[in-house]
């Protein structure tokens, strides 16, 4: 032991210590019957280090003794992520229930990655191969991926293989290969490694421009405002109005190798939800159990709010490690307003001088560093790896003018925000079409999507103008206009995430189909009168609603699909 | 031997602080003056000096005053001589009945490993078809109804509570009005669940830090009842008063507000308390039923923005009606594909009508010319008002879907409802 508490405050513990502290190292609270608090140091001064405890600070006494560690706040990567579900801090929960029942009691940690699994090892490289931290020197298969067994990301220099396993069955804790560094000194490599979670973990020839569509299969985001690999993109909205049921079924649909959920401060039952579904889930693409391609960090809005700043960071290094591997990672992050909160907390506690809201002056830059670990790189190997970030943000009262949310678009390449006016009339997903914006190209020729987003426009302003002059004042030009939006609208902007087919819809299907309403916008109608014109939109809605919930290649696909012919063949004269 | 401090230090606000050595954070102590002995908590540490918040307030309070460390946090006695019993925030009888005698359960207990929670998936029938069809309440789910004073909002959690049919209710006043009190006794005995009741009362007339307490001793009772596997209701009125009375303590420890002067921990709070709602695997569940009045009927003040935030929904009760827009219940989806292949289709169908309806009274009421179908829809608003949203109407759920299917029929053509055609074939009236 090397220091001793001299106050306690909310989860903020102040400690003495005579020798070395680093900043943002671990340490441990030691509380009068020996559990230990695993804390992180926040500041020092003089011999006093703050630190911020990541349980709950009760039964806490002043002179308890506190164990200071070298090492920054880490992870452990290897291979047996995946399908995994951990707290912010990387303790497996369903192993914590196993061994410590119903409640997560303060103080008991464990090992993130089993210690007796073992693994087949390919070795990928031979004796007195030169290798440089990141290298793969094997891999395993992990679920659907070859698990790229690397050199530790934070050595330096080159380093010679002196010895590499033969190719068989092996645990994360044997020895894989040994290597030696310039002077000759010899370093042993498992298959585990760690890295501290603040740091981003990139190692790339270089970073390149993001510009692969990341199809989501909701229609709105695909066809609209699309968001590519390697890209942002953030969904504020008030609560209720869909975040993280949009989340979810991202990370259902999303065409993508790995998805990574951050529950941050939000219900557990969202988190009960995703872990006991998405084992019975399987994805379209290939077969495999939803939760195979999957790992879930959760640090619901009960548990410890200091383990609730961490969290993200863990998840985004999780996320990191895989790009390594040349995949595709998506990242979800659901609330990031939370984390923040968490950073006010925190904050507070210190009495660092507020900035608005109460939110630290720091806040905008630490939002766009955890964004900026977004990207697409190029492997030393001339592989890509990419990584994905979407993070929704809860603005107080809905009110987007506050600090989180105004950070956040800043740095975003597409924004998402979610309507409470169309939430409550329930067109879902409840995105704004009209105040959405998205800064990547996607599957849909730009020149349509801004005709169709004219149109839009111009059904809204038609809106507006019919409050003040009434339909009887409005041209039955116009009134078309209104209504071929609402068309649009009802028929490919709102989708039932809960109905089989309707609820995720392939690129091609969505090209098509964006196509087919291109026409139907675009008829020459020629209404005798406005009741007919309303007949004729009503017609054309049920068609293609109706049209959307057949699965393709079915006689139901076909007859609505030719019946939608028809209406436009004689330009909605027969309803 | 007993130790007494008797060194104190400063007396502000609530907060008391004393010199002592080798005491636990969170710990309890009982402060005792001429007047009598007040339980505190200790909510701050440095070096020597304690602070204690003290629940009955410090008025009285004097330098010369002692206090005794207990060396446990707060705990709340639990047994089944709870059922049928009456307590305080400080948890005192307050049935003029004997204290209970039994072992005490430590309060805020760490949060359930989401993986031994179950998904809730058990409907519980209200017989309101503002909440059986648009939006399902469901066992361990934690909803909150959203109204203004004047409003009958604690009528309304009684009536739910009583048709909610658990094993056992508990109910928790914050600044409760004596006189409402008195109301949720009678209508328990009347349902007959009072010997099945437990109640911690907090009103106005009492000490604020006692108000803190009532969540949290309520729900700790509900999760042990729940852990023995019974299916335990919490009704807690109001939390606005929770949050006020934390807004109260906070700014009297000087801690920077973030919201309208609310504590920026306000989410976190409210959340260890709404999150102990939960359905064990293997065991029994908690529901938390809570009404927040919005100051200024206004959604987005802290309090009722903070609580969407956390809860599973909301019932907004407004003009004696539940009102089918921003009312909400998450879990809907977990019980509704199971009920009848048309729930959700006229939960979708009916609600979008009524959105519609609204818009075509706007346009009439700026005095603008009805269309045939703006007329449609304001026959729709008319019968849909009375025949479902009334709050007198009390009908089993299927009932309730039938009654929505003979005014749709009354009112319109099939495909103008936007309900999909396979549902339409099977259930529309003819
Ligand atoms: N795409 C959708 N389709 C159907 N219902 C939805 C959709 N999105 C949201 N909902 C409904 O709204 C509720 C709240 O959505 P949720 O995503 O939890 O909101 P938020 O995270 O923004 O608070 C859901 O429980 C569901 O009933
Ligand atoms: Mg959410």
């Amino acid at each position: 032991m090397n220091g001793r508490i001299i106050a306690v405050h909310g989860n903020l513990v102040k400690a003495e210590t005579s020798t070395r502290v680093v900043q943002n190292s671990v340490g441990y609270c030691v509380r009068g019957d020996g559990t230990r608090l695993l804390s992180e140091v926040i500041r020092v001064r003089g011999n006093v280090a703050d630190m911020q405890v990541f349980e709950e600070t009760r039964g806490l006494r002043v002179n308890d003794p506190v164990e200071f560690r070298e090492e920054m706040l880490s992870v452990t990567l290897g291979p047996g992520l995946l399908g995994g579900i951990y707290d912010g801090l990387q303790n497996p929960l369903p192993k914590l229930a196993e061994q410590v029942g119903y409640f997560l009691t303060p103080g008991q940690y464990m090992t993130p990655l089993p210690t007796d699994n073992k693994w087949t090892f390919s070795p990928a490289v031979q004796t007195g191969a030169a290798v440089q931290a990141g290298d793969t020197l094997g891999t395993v298969p992990e679920t659907l991926f070859e698990h790229a067994i690397m050199v530790p990301f934070g050595w330096r220099g080159t380093y010679k293989v002196q010895r590499i396993a033969e190719p068989g069955d092996y645990t994360i804790e044997d020895e894989i290969a040994v290597l030696s560094d310039d002077s000759g000194q010899e370093h042993p490599v498992r298959m585990r490694q760690t890295w501290p979670v603040k740091l981003p973990l990139c190692v790339a020839r270089q970073r390149q421009m993001p510009q692969d569509p990341l199809v989501t299969r909701v229609r709105i985001i695909d066809s609209m405002f699309p968001v590519v690999r390697g890209g942002t993109y953030c969904i504020p909205g008030p609560f209720g109005a869909g975040k993280t049921v949009l989340q979810q079924i991202t990370a259902r649909h999303a065409e993508i190798d790995i998805v990574i959920i951050a529950a941050c401060g939000e219900r557990a039952g969202e988190v009960v939800e995703t872990l006991r579904d998405f084992p019975k889930l399987q994805d379209p693409r290939t077969g495999r159990s939803l939760i195979e391609r999957t790992i879930i960090i959760c640090n619901t809005s009960a548990m410890p709010v200091a383990a609730r700043e961490a969290s993200i960071y863990t998840a985004v290094t999780l996320a990191e490690y895989y790009r390594q591997m040349g995949l595709n990672i998506l990242l979800l992050a659901d609330s990031t307003s939370r984390w923040a909160q968490a950073m006010r907390e925190l904050s507070g506690r210190l009495e660092e001088i507020p900035g608005e809201e109460a939110f630290p002056a720091y806040l905008e830059s630490r939002i766009a560093a955890l964004y900026e670990r977004a990207g697409v790189i190029e492997l030393k190997d001339g592989r890509i790896g990419s990584l994905t970030i979407g993070g929704t943000v809860s603005p107080a009262g809905g009110n987007m003018e506050e600090p989180v949310t105004q950070g956040t678009l800043k740095v975003v390449g597409a924004f998402y925000g979610l309507s409470r006016a169309r939430s409550d009339a329930r067109r879902y997903p409840a995105i704004d079409p009209l105040e959405s914006w998205s800064k990547y190209r996607g599957i849909i020729d730009p020149a349509k999507v801004a005709k169709v987003r004219r149109l839009l426009a111009r059904g809204n302003e038609i809106k507006q103008m019919m409050t003040v002059v009434g339909e009887e004042g409005t041209s039955i030009e116009d009134l078309t206009t209104a209504l071929s939006a609402d068309v649009f609208d009802n028929c490919f902007l709102q989708q039932n995430a809960f109905d089989e087919v309707d609820g995720a819809t392939p690129a091609d299907r969505q090209i098509f189909a964006f196509d087919k309403l291109l026409e139907v916008l675009e008829l020459e109608y020629a209404f005798a009168d406005k009741e007919q014109a309303r007949r004729a939109m009503v017609l054309i809605t049920d068609l293609i609603r109706n049209w959307n919930y057949a699965a393709a290649d079915t006689d139901e696909y076909r007859d609505r699909l030719a019946k939608i012919d028809r209406f436009i063949a004689t330009k909605g004269q027969e309803s | 031997m007993r130790k007494y401090y008797d060194d104190i230090r400063r007396i502000a606000g609530n907060v008391v602080t004393v010199r002592a050595s080798d005491v636990g954070y969170d710990d309890l102590a009982v402060v005792s003056t001429g007047r009598g002995d007040s339980l505190a908590q200790v909510i701050r540490l440095e070096g020597r000096e304690v602070s204690l918040q003290v629940f009955a307030g410090t008025q009285g309070v004097s330098n010369n005053d002692r206090v005794r460390f207990l060396r446990h946090p707060m705990q709340v006695p639990f047994s089944n001589d709870l059922l049928g019993r009456v307590f305080d925030g400080a948890g005192r009888p307050r049935d003029g009945r004997e204290r209970i005698n039994a072992d005490g359960v430590d309060v805020g207990s760490p949060p359930v490993n989401p993986v031994r929670r179950r998904m809730p998936d058990k409907m519980i029938e209200t017989r309101i078809p503002m909440i059986d069809i648009f939006n399902s309440l469901v066992e361990s789910q934690k909803l909150p109804i959203f109204s203004v004073a004047g409003e009958l909002y604690n009528e309304l959690l009684a009536r739910i509570g009583l048709q909610a049919d658990a094993d056992i209710i508990i109910l928790g006043g914050m600044g409760l009005r004596h006189d409402d009190y008195l109301k949720f006794r009678q209508t328990f005995e009347d349902g007959g669940v009072l010997g099945r009741t437990v109640m911690y009362i907090h009103t106005a007339a009492d000490p604020v830090v006692e108000c803190l307490l009532i969540p949290d001793q309520c729900l700790a009772v509900a999760e042990q009842f729940a852990l023995q596997g019974r299916r335990v209701l919490v009704l807690l009125t109001d939390m606005t008063a929770f949050a006020d009375a934390l807004k109260e303590i906070s700014i009297i420890m000087e801690q920077i507000p973030s919201n309208r002067g609310y504590p920026g921990d306000l989410y976190t709070q409210l959340a260890r308390r709404y999150e102990k709602a939960v359905d064990f695997d293997e065991a029994g569940s908690v529901t938390v039923l809570a009404c927040v009045t919005m100051p200024g009927d206004d959604v987005t003040h802290p309090v009722p923005d903070n609580t969407g935030y956390i809860t599973e929904g909301q019932f907004y009760l407004r003009n004696g009606r539940i009102e089918p827009f921003g009312s909400l219940s998450r879990l809907k989806q977990q019980v509704n594909g199971e009920t009848r292949d048309d729930h959700r289709a006229i939960m979708d169908g009916c609600i979008q009508l009524y959105a519609l309806c609204r818009e075509s009274r706007e346009k009439r009421d700026m005095g603008f010319e009805m269309s045939p179908w703006d007329r449609r829809l304001l026959k729709y608003g008319e019968l849909f008002e009375n025949r479902i949203m009334n709050l007198a109407v009390n009908i089993p759920l299927f009932e309730a879907l039938d009654r929505c299917w003979a005014i749709l029929a009354e009112c319109f053509e099939p495909m103008e409802t936007g309900i999909r055609q396979s549902i339409i074939e099977k259930h529309w009236p003819r």
